[in-house]
């Protein structure tokens, strides 16, 4: 039994994520919506939880799973109906298990008693069951076969084994049965040939073969007997105990002509397939000789069925599919750490390249352009083994939702899109939080009572809708109901009396809805109990632009409102374009890049505030000058000397960014300015170029934002008191 | 020759609680997640057991045991099936299907090998 | 989560090096910028490296010089003199960065020149002298000390630009303050 303890974290990993699977599915039971394919991945999750736990003895844990497996079962048999309140219970059931899982891993002892209501809950859903439920034993049964011989005397017993002539075709091989009893004690082992057919009746895959074994054991019965257990019921198998008297030997009276007698260390092992050998065995070998392997070809019809692609998926179901591995974490992250290397030295390559003469080296060139292309089909491939669908944290949600609902009395049923929708792994750890906070949100403030909601004319529940999609190389996750939207003229009034917005101030809409991200507007007044701790929309945004990600409300009162929160697609490297302001070098993310182009002086027009506007591919577009926004000395600051690069945020707004040179393309690994400094306006990330100067990643939003707040007065003096805020 | 067994469980846990103990006692043992993932692995190399849990996704135990049966090559290799309790039951369906025999979890490793030896050697 | 644990390193590595040399005394790596001389304790002085030039932040104060690549790691150079009000220093080859690491965030001091590696007792240091409240910059001042006839500031790199590190940090450094021993 030791030896199986090495096995313990595997289960307990494992456990994790059956549970996680029987959670996901319980949370989408409900009456009227049984998929019997999900209702028995939620019975074989808490079977195999059942069924490890038993190998290390944890047997509370084994009888409650037992419990809960057996109303499982009734619920696959349809011999269970499922009502919200068989819901309820399962989900209970399920954190039970989780407690007892836990209490398993620690090594100590739940509370007496503390299963005990869900125990009776669950016999009240299933009272048919129950009962059997009480009488199968949960705990180990016995099986001590081989383990410690029992004190029984040593004595003579004698076998008789008369198979049924098919009992090849069950798999069971009676040499291997023979050689068994062979090592309970000594055995003399004489073969019956006498059923033997002439050659010409002879069907080779029928067993015409009798035995007779002298067995002088002190074995118990029960021994004896176990080793034709599997036999038992299709063969005759007599067992004469003879006790410690001599032996006497009892000759197969049906033996006529001589037996052969094969000695117990003569029995060799026969290779499966060759039935012919098997058969006869005990015949005398020349006869062997006649029977060919009756049907080969059999390799091809077994590789003729072809491997169905896994249905892995939904709610980080742990049987993978076919041809996963499990891999440390920490190796890819070398792996990607070490792919991030590889694109800086290679960009510094490709720079030192450019400074060749032109039309010499063509083969060097040629050579760089393939390394490059590598790199980033290298640096692709990498970065997928870590992308992960969002469905892992999207599949948290049901749960926080279900609490929430019941814990503020509204209704409200949840509804996700896109949960496939991949990212990189860092993305993903990061995701959790924000959407625990927009859904709580939305539930909190958004949805209305389910009174409140009729007397309105909509339906008494209220929907949240959680979605996930790729737009512009960034993953976008909108959470969406259909309540009351934001109370304005309440966040108004709220943030003048907390001192965020000066009284009188004009704010346009989405200025307002968007106070609620403004520090010190939420006052976590009440700590909640979903996630333990009272978080303000401010420490929501502030994580999220911390990862270069941004987030927004859109609301529309009576109708409601949405979070959209934006992301990258990975932390770790982003595809940019290098340009130049003054002596400086900036990187621009390619995704929000839509041309750079070079004004003519006819192009520019000054609008009113001394903000200058071109037209660009229809519409117009106004200028950012970097070199003043980031106060960067020595520019060229002028749009027709320089370049204009034509910017889109994620939510489609567009600028047009003076620099003074385009430098060009290039892969940059992203390096965190925060880790060692803090987060700037205007800047997403760093990075190292060829040259190994450092270089900031520009924050295309936040430029955006920037600049607004350099132009407009008037949304100002909140603003300064947010950046005030934050910064102590 | 090392004697080949498949296991064929859909718990990370039993497969290498199994594989564990019978490389322990001499044996080769390559996993299978599931029956259809056993057939792939059995259509390329060729067992001399194959232990198969009852509850699995894509394909259950019995299916898979009935698709062997059903395969020339296989239709006399020893197939053992995984059950939780002394379920007769099970055991009757598991052996209409064609399983040699059957072992309860949760087993011993002297109980596992014992089996094992008495259905391939 | 690993802040705790690297805090306890530093402990641990100073322990060692205190035990080692004398139980009272205390390493400094002194530097000059101008004619004042200043030392930070040795243990959080990382290395010290010449000038590379480094790529400028917007938007911040003078003394923020702007980030350089430490092997990978993008690290900001703060500019001392700037910082005591003495403008920006024009650099030269001569000019070097001590590096210096506070819990585990890693930064540059641009100074002159390195001077002297001094060992000191505590007893040697003597308390700044009163400075008026509203004077913040006394903060990172730990203490004057006395070599030959130069008068050597202490500071205190974890509050010297604590203001330029966001509020998370302050309160590490807080409880590194709290764990010296004094």
């Amino acid at each position: 039994m030791e030896d199986l303890q090495q096995f313990k974290q595997t289960y307990f990993d494992e456990s994790g994520e059956f549970l996680a699977v029987a959670e996901a599915g319980l949370l989408r039971l409900a009456p009227g919506n049984v998929d019997l394919d999900e209702v028995n991945a939620i019975f074989r999750a808490v079977h195999s939880i059942k069924g490890g736990g038993g190998a290390f003895g944890f047997t509370e844990l084994v009888a409650f799973a037992h419990e809960f497996e057996t109303v499982m079962d009734g619920v696959r048999s349809s011999t269970v109906a499922v009502t919200a309140e068989l819901v309820d219970t399962l989900i209970r059931a399920n954190d039970v298990l989780a407690q007892l899982l836990t209490h398993a891993h620690d090594g100590t002892k739940p509370a007496p008693g503390f299963a005990d209501p869900v125990v009776v809950a669950l016999r009240r859903h299933a009272p048919l069951l129950a009962d059997a439920a009480a009488e199968s034993p949960a705990s180990p049964s016995p099986s001590a076969a081989g383990a410690a011989r029992p004190q029984t005397a040593a004595r003579v017993v004698t076998v008789r084994f008369q198979p049924k002539a098919d009992l090849l075709m069950s798999g069971n091989d009676p040499t291997y049965l023979l050689r068994a009893l062979t090592h309970l004690g000594t055995a003399e082992i004489e073969c019956d040939v006498g059923g033997l057919p002439t050659l010409a009746h002879l069907e080779p895959e029928l067993l015409y073969l009798q035995w007779l074994v002298t067995l002088t054991t002190d074995a118990r019965l029960a021994d004896i007997q176990d080793v034709f257990e599997f036999v038992s019921d299709e063969s005759l198998v007599q067992i004469t105990d003879h006790g410690t008297a001599a032996v006497s030997r009892a000759p197969l009276t049906e033996s006529p002509g001589g037996s052969p007698k094969i000695g117990a260390t003569d029995l060799t092992p026969v290779t499966r397939g060759d039935l012919n050998t098997v058969a006869a065995a005990g015949a005398p070998p020349s006869q062997l000789t006649v029977y060919d392997s009756p049907a080969p070809a059999a390799a091809a019809e077994a590789k003729a069925t072809p491997g169905k692609p896994s249905t892995a998926g939904e709610g980080g179901h742990p049987n993978l599919g076919n041809h996963t591995i499990r891999v440390d974490l920490d190796k890819i992250d070398r792996l990607v750490n070490m792919v991030g290397e590889m694109v800086i030295t290679q960009a510094m390559v490709a720079e030192h390249v450019r400074d060749l003469p032109p039309g010499q080296f063509q083969e060097l060139l040629e050579g760089l352009e393939q390394l490059a292309q590598h790199t980033r089909e290298l640096r692709e491939s990498v970065m997928s083994i870590r992308a992960q669908p969002v469905s892992s944290v999207f599949s948290r949600m049901p749960r926080l939702v279900r609490e929430l609902g019941s814990e503020t009395g509204k209704d409200v049923v949840l509804v996700t899109s896109g949960e496939n929708t991949e990212v990189d792994k860092t993305v993903v750890e990061n995701l959790v939080d924000p959407l625990t906070h927009m859904i709580r949100n939305s539930i909190d403030h958004g949805l209305e009572t389910p009174e409140e909601r009729i007397a309105a004319g909509k339906p008494r529940a209220g929907t949240v809708h959680l979605s996930a999609q790729h737009r512009s190389g960034r993953i976008v996750i909108e959470v969406a109901d259909d309540g009351r939207g934001i109370d304005r003229p309440k966040v108004l009034q709220t943030a003048v009396r907390r001192g965020l917005v000066q009284p009188g101030v004009n704010l346009s809409d989405e200025e307002i809805d968007n106070l609620i991200f403004v520090p010190g507007f939420s006052t976590a007044d009440k700590v909640s109990n979903i996630s333990g701790r009272g978080v303000g929309m401010d420490v929501v945004r502030r994580n999220v632009s911390s990862l270069g990600g941004r987030i927004g409300v859109y609301s529309a009162p009576g109708q409601g409102s949405r979070f959209v929160l934006s992301l990258p697609l990975t932390l770790a490297v982003l595809d940019g374009m290098v340009i130049s302001v003054g002596p400086e070098r900036f990187v621009l993310p390619l995704t929000n890049i839509v041309e750079s182009l070079r004004p003519k002086p006819a192009d520019l027009h000054g609008l009113v505030n001394k903000c200058d506007v071109i037209m660009a591919r229809g519409e117009y577009v106004r200028l950012v000058y970097l070199h003043q926004l980031f106060g960067i000395p020595g520019a060229t600051g002028d749009a027709t000397r320089g370049l204009v690069v034509l910017v889109e945020t994620e939510d489609g707004g567009r600028l047009g960014l003076v620099v003074d040179e385009v430098l060009g393309q290039q892969q940059v690994v992203i390096k965190s300015l925060e880790s060692n400094y803090r987060r700037l306006d205007g800047v997403a990330a760093a990075t190292i170029l060829g040259d190994g100067r450092v270089a900031l990643i520009l924050d295309v939003a936040g430029l955006q934002e920037m600049s607004q707040h350099a132009r407009t007065p008037a949304p100002r003096q909140y603003t300064d008191a947010s950046i005030q805020l934050s910064a102590l | 020759m090392k004697k080949k067994v498949l296991t064929v469980d859909d718990s990370r846990t039993m497969r290498e609680m199994v594989s564990f103990t019978l490389k322990g006692a001499g044996y080769e043992v390559v996993e299978a997640n599931d029956g259809q993932h056993a057939l792939t692995v059995l259509g390329s190399s060729k067992v001399d057991l194959v232990i198969a849990d009852l509850n699995m996704p894509i394909m259950d135990g019995l299916t898979l045991i009935r698709k062997l049966r059903a395969t020339p090559q296989y239709r006399t290799t020893p197939i053992l099936m995984l059950t939780t309790e002394a379920d007769d039951k099970k055991k009757a369906e598991g052996r209409a299907a064609g399983a040699t025999g059957w072992i309860v979890k949760p087993f011993d490793p002297g109980k596992l090998i014992s089996v094992v030896q008495k259905v391939c050697g | 989560m690993s802040k705790p644990s690297s805090l306890a390193t530093i402990g641990s590595i100073r322990g060692d090096v205190v035990a080692a040399a004398n139980t009272n005394e205390e390493q400094y790596v002194t530097f000059t910028v101008g004619n004042e001389e200043y030392g930070v304790s040795i243990l959080s002085v990382r290395e010290i490296r010449g000038w590379t030039p480094e790529s400028r932040l917007p938007n911040l104060p003078d003394y923020v010089r702007g980030v350089i690549n430490l092997r990978g790691i993008i690290i900001p150079i703060f500019d001392l003199r700037a910082r005591f009000g003495g403008g920006t220093t024009e650099v030269t080859k001569r000019h070097v960065v001590v590096v210096v690491q506070v819990a585990e965030r890693v930064r540059g001091i641009l100074v002159d020149a390195i001077s002297d590696i001094l060992a000191i007792s505590r007893d040697q240091i003597k308390s700044p002298p009163m400075i008026e409240t509203g004077m913040v910059d006394s903060q990172y001042l730990s203490g004057l000390f006395t070599a030959e006839n130069r008068m050597v500031t202490l500071l205190d790199v974890a509050r010297l630009f604590a203001v330029e590190t966001g509020d998370d940090e302050y309160s590490n450094q807080r409880a590194l303050i709290s764990d010296r021993p004094h």
